[in-house]
């Protein structure tokens, strides 16, 4: 058989465009777990509020596509201050299981909401990205893919400049290494757990209108996070460029897997990845071990 | 109120029911559950039926993650093991129930320890999600290996032969599930008065201390995935009985996640949380679609929404339990008995 | 009995004892040997690697060097094995297991002593409820009654106070069948009066359980009133050993304890004298 480098090369450009796309929602979830420990595994279901926020606003209330992006990611916004406060705090100190259950409920519940006011059909979002084909080289590349990718890539540069110099990044970095110590130099982490939580709804929803525009909306569009969790723990929880380069692999390997294999084979391909890494390296390529005391 | 009672040998102390009230109570709720087939109709037998299975799949999970504190996501592609075992066995080998019952238990236990295995180094969340592939490895097997499972077109299941009936209705299908159902109970229950039961707390609690104390962790954390799996298998093999069918879909992630918010709505790490935790989850759609029945006249969209406001109630009862009843209603449970023991004199 | 008694074998010897971790170097060739009937103690300042030589000879850490029990070598033996060889053990910040009761604790020290398969456990027929009756009997008759904690034994291990904690930790060693009781810091944290208790318990034990005791101790008094013989570590170096008063009129040792300006010690010593009774909850 003779190999198609062409289409090997469309395949993987769009996979690697996805992967922008996990990258994304995986920083989302890293932010969240970095500050409060928490695994967020609703991350999917915030992903799609986003989406359904930006639909409402769009084509509900007829409002220009950026000023219903702006809206959604406020909207996700409010509602990540909302959760951490009443649902997420009540819940410190209580154990890995108990909290992670709770973002299973509160994904839930979301479904249920978005199924309640727009019904469990699917939709496609207004058009807001230009539809003019990408070809890099003579490989074609779907233009939504691509700037979907793009958008993601610069979002999450913005991120890691943030992490690095603003004064809210560098606290909850602080917060992350360790809390008691965070609050001895007088870091409002209360506030901190608060910031992570909004910001990264924020990106999660903006992830979704992403998402949402490339491959339509609907009440399922949370399984999503689902590839995201393979991303998050092949990567390790708490890490960034984890995160990144493994949102990149993640994305490579399904489109590779689906073009190759089948699509039945995609998820099959990354949970197998996903267990591969985790025999090899417990806590992911890149996350932080965690030292055992007697 | 509750009177002391005094016991003359250990062995009386280390009883299963310690006091003569309680075995009492044991009695007539064997007498009710013996009673029960012959007061309901057809759709109260078909729920108990539904709630026994759950029963059993809750319990197994609850000795992994309850007792054991191994969380996992894979509970239900276990009982699809079970199923199709039970399956494959009644419609191609026709061998007898209990047997094929007892594969289904075996063939999952197999298959839950090699799922098991992660545990020996990841711990936690990188575990629970860890199970989740499970989920998805199983469920590509069942849709994917056609010439066993006839792919998503999926296996149906003769009906169970006992002694030559065949047990089609839930009256009859009863009579074959809850007797399996209280026996797995005694046996989790009994499990936890020895060396076995007090290792997976130990691990729980704290798994490095208790390896210095001499509990192996692999084995005692393989011992607990496999008799969850065990009871999932058992469960399984009971739904493919019950449902007389058999396909991929009929395990999703999302029966995972009913069976483990079941036992945080009953109480993790107790026998009886288990059991209210399945009892009462079986229930509550139930109940909210005679809730329907009731509000249609003023509102009368609300067929349309009963299933998103499932999903939300779900969801809100995972959550409100966690943060208002950690214990689950087995602490309801307590309380109230308490507040019998001493009454009249402390209210 | 002293260490210069009959030359019986040691129950436990650690040769040539080595542990680092990544850089730093915990432990540096510590040898001693605990003789038959002995109370050993290990004192030195914090730091000094007490607890890293105990999680050592428990195989929690993989060291370098040798460790004997009876004359054998047990290095390549896991950590359960060798609890089951009867290196009982208590923990420095109470390992007790928060979901059971007192006297499940008790029990869970026998676990690998039993034969109880999985399957036994589930109908609680024949062995299973012959192995725990047998259990329940023993522990009640020789330890229950023994460490004075029948008052407590269905109670929840959380809700008990800190000394009572310390005392259901050393019928938990007790129930593993010791052939050498470890004990880290076994009155760390108690007014004098438990102190006391323990040291009686302690002393107790190896009189009518035979059992050989090696304990790490900061508390200077109680150390040099019951050790036979006493080991010091300062920055995982062994730097004297002997009987409590040749350890005491070592120089060196008074240097370490001294010399390094030990304040955390120095306080604790001061507060373990002006301590209310009280109870304590611990995390």
């Amino acid at each position: 058989m003779e190999m198609d480098w062409l289409l090997l090369a469309e395949v993987s450009l769009a996979g690697l465009g996805t992967g922008g796309l996990y990258a994304l929602t995986a920083l989302a979830f890293v932010i969240i777990y970095k500050a409060t420990r928490v695994v967020n595994l609703a991350i999917g279901e915030i992903l799609m509020l986003g989406a359904y926020a930006f639909f409402g606003l769009a084509a509900g209330w007829a409002l220009p596509w950026w000023v219903a992006a702006l809206g959604a990611l406020a909207v996700a916004g409010v509602f990540g201050a909302v959760v951490e406060r009443t649902i997420i705090r009540p819940m410190l100190g209580e154990s890995p299981i108990s909290v992670f259950m709770v973002t299973v409920g509160l994904g839930s519940m979301l479904v249920g909401v978005v199924e309640l006011i727009w019904t469990a059909d699917p939709h496609r979002l207004p058009e807001f990205m230009p539809n003019t084909p990408i070809l890099i080289g003579d490989a074609f590349l779907a233009p939504k893919i691509g700037y979907g990718f793009m958008v993601a890539a610069a979002v999450i540069a913005v991120f890691v400049l943030l992490f690095r110099f603003w004064r809210g990044g560098v606290a909850l970095r602080a917060t992350a290494s360790d809390q008691a110590a965070a609050y001895s130099v007088g870091i409002n982490v209360p506030g901190v757990f608060s910031l992570a939580w909004i910001v990264a709804c924020m990106v999660a929803a903006g992830a979704g209108i992403l998402v949402g525009s490339i491959g339509g909306i609907s009440s399922t569009m949370g399984v999503f996070g689902l590839s995201v969790l393979v991303v998050v723990i092949v990567g390790g929880l708490d890490s960034v460029p984890g995160a990144l380069v493994a949102g990149l692999l993640v994305g490579l390997v399904e489109a590779l897997a689906g073009a190759y294999l089948g699509g039945e084979f995609k998820l099959l391909a990354t949970f197998s990845l996903l267990v591969a890494v985790l025999m090899v390296h417990p806590y992911g390529l890149f996350g932080t071990r965690e030292i055992e005391r007697l | 109120m509750r009177i002391a009672t005094a016991k003359e040998t250990y062995a009386a102390d280390e009883a299963l029911f310690d006091t003569a009230v309680q075995r009492v109570w044991f009695a007539i709720l064997l007498a009710a559950l013996a009673l029960f087939p012959f007061l309901a109709d057809q759709y109260w037998l078909f729920l108990a039926g539904l709630a026994a299975i759950n029963v059993i799949s809750v319990t197994g999970l609850n000795i992994l993650t309850g007792y054991t504190g191994l969380v996992s996501l894979g509970q239900a592609a276990f009982m699809g093991v079970g199923a199709y075992t039970v399956a494959v066995m009644e419609a191609r080998l026709g061998t007898p129930v209990l047997l094929n019952l007892l594969g289904g238990g075996l063939v999952a236990a197999g298959v839950g320890m090699v799922f098991g295995l992660p545990s020996l180094r990841v711990k936690g969340l990188y575990l629970a999600i860890a199970t989740i592939a499970a989920s998805f490895i199983l469920h590509f097997v069942f849709a994917n290996w056609t010439s066993v499972t006839r792919g998503v077109s999926g296996i149906n299941v003769p009906p169970a032969a006992f002694f030559g009936m065949a047990l089609d209705t839930p009256f009859k299908l009863y009579w074959l599930i809850m007797p399996i159902t209280v026996l797995l109970l005694l046996g989790a229950a009994n499990l936890f008065r020895t060396r076995v039961g007090r290792a997976f707390i130990a691990v729980r609690d704290r798994d490095i201390s208790a390896e210095v104390l001499g509990i192996p962790l692999l084995r005692t954390k393989l011992t607990s995935f496999a008799l969850a799996s065990f009871y999932a298998g058992v469960a399984g093999g009971l739904w493919a009985y019950f449902f007389r069918v058999v396909t991929p879909e009929s395990f999703p992630l999302l029966l995972s996640i009913f069976l483990l918010a079941a036992i945080i709505v009953g109480g993790m790490g107790t026998i009886l949380g288990g059991i209210l935790g399945a009892v009462f989850m079986t229930l509550v759609p139930e109940f909210l679609k005679l809730l329907v029945g009731f509000v249609t006249p003023v509102w009368p969209d609300a067929a349309v929404h009963l299933s998103p406001v499932r999903t939300v109630v779900f969801g809100a009862m995972i959550v409100g339990f966690l943060i208002f009843e950690p214990q689950g209603l087995a602490e309801m449970w307590r309380r109230t008995r308490r507040f019998f023991h001493l009454w009249p004199f402390k209210t | 009995m002293g260490a210069d008694a009959a030359p019986a074998t040691p129950v436990l010897e650690v040769e040539n004892l080595s542990l680092s971790f990544g850089g730093i170097r915990a432990l540096n060739g510590v040898s001693f040997a605990v003789q038959p009937g002995s109370i050993t103690s290990v004192i030195g300042p914090n730091g000094a690697g007490k607890t890293s030589l105990f999680n050592s000879i428990s195989g929690f850490y993989k060291s370098t060097g040798t460790v004997r029990v009876d004359g054998k070598p047990i290095d390549h033996l896991h950590p359960p094995e060798r609890a089951k060889l009867g290196l009982a053990r208590s923990f420095q910040n109470i390992a007790l297991f928060r979901g059971m009761t007192v006297l499940d604790n008790i029990k869970l020290g026998r676990h690998a002593h039993m034969k109880t398969g999985l399957l036994d456990a589930l109908f609680y027929f024949g062995r299973a409820r012959r192995e725990e009756v047998e259990l329940r009997r023993e522990v009640e008759e020789r330890i229950i009654d023994f460490l004075e904690i029948d008052h407590i034994r269905k109670a929840p291990v959380a809700s008990l106070p800190y000394g009572l904690q310390k005392r259901v930790e050393l019928a938990r060693a007790l129930a593993m069948r010791p052939r050498l009781l470890m004990l880290d810091e076994p009155v760390a944290g108690m007014n004098r009066e438990e102190t006391e208790d323990m040291a009686r318990f302690i002393l107790d034990v190896r009189e009518e359980w035979g059992v050989p005791v090696l304990m790490v101790e900061h508390d200077m008094g109680m150390v040099m009133d019951i050790s036979d013989h006493v080991v010091v570590l300062n920055f995982g170096q062994m730097i004297a050993q002997g009987t409590p008063r040749e350890v005491q009129a070592n120089p060196e040792v008074a240097a370490a304890y001294l010399g390094t300006g030990d304040v955390a010690d120095l306080r604790r010593r001061v507060a373990a004298e002006t301590r209310l009774p009280e109870t304590r909850e611990v995390a």
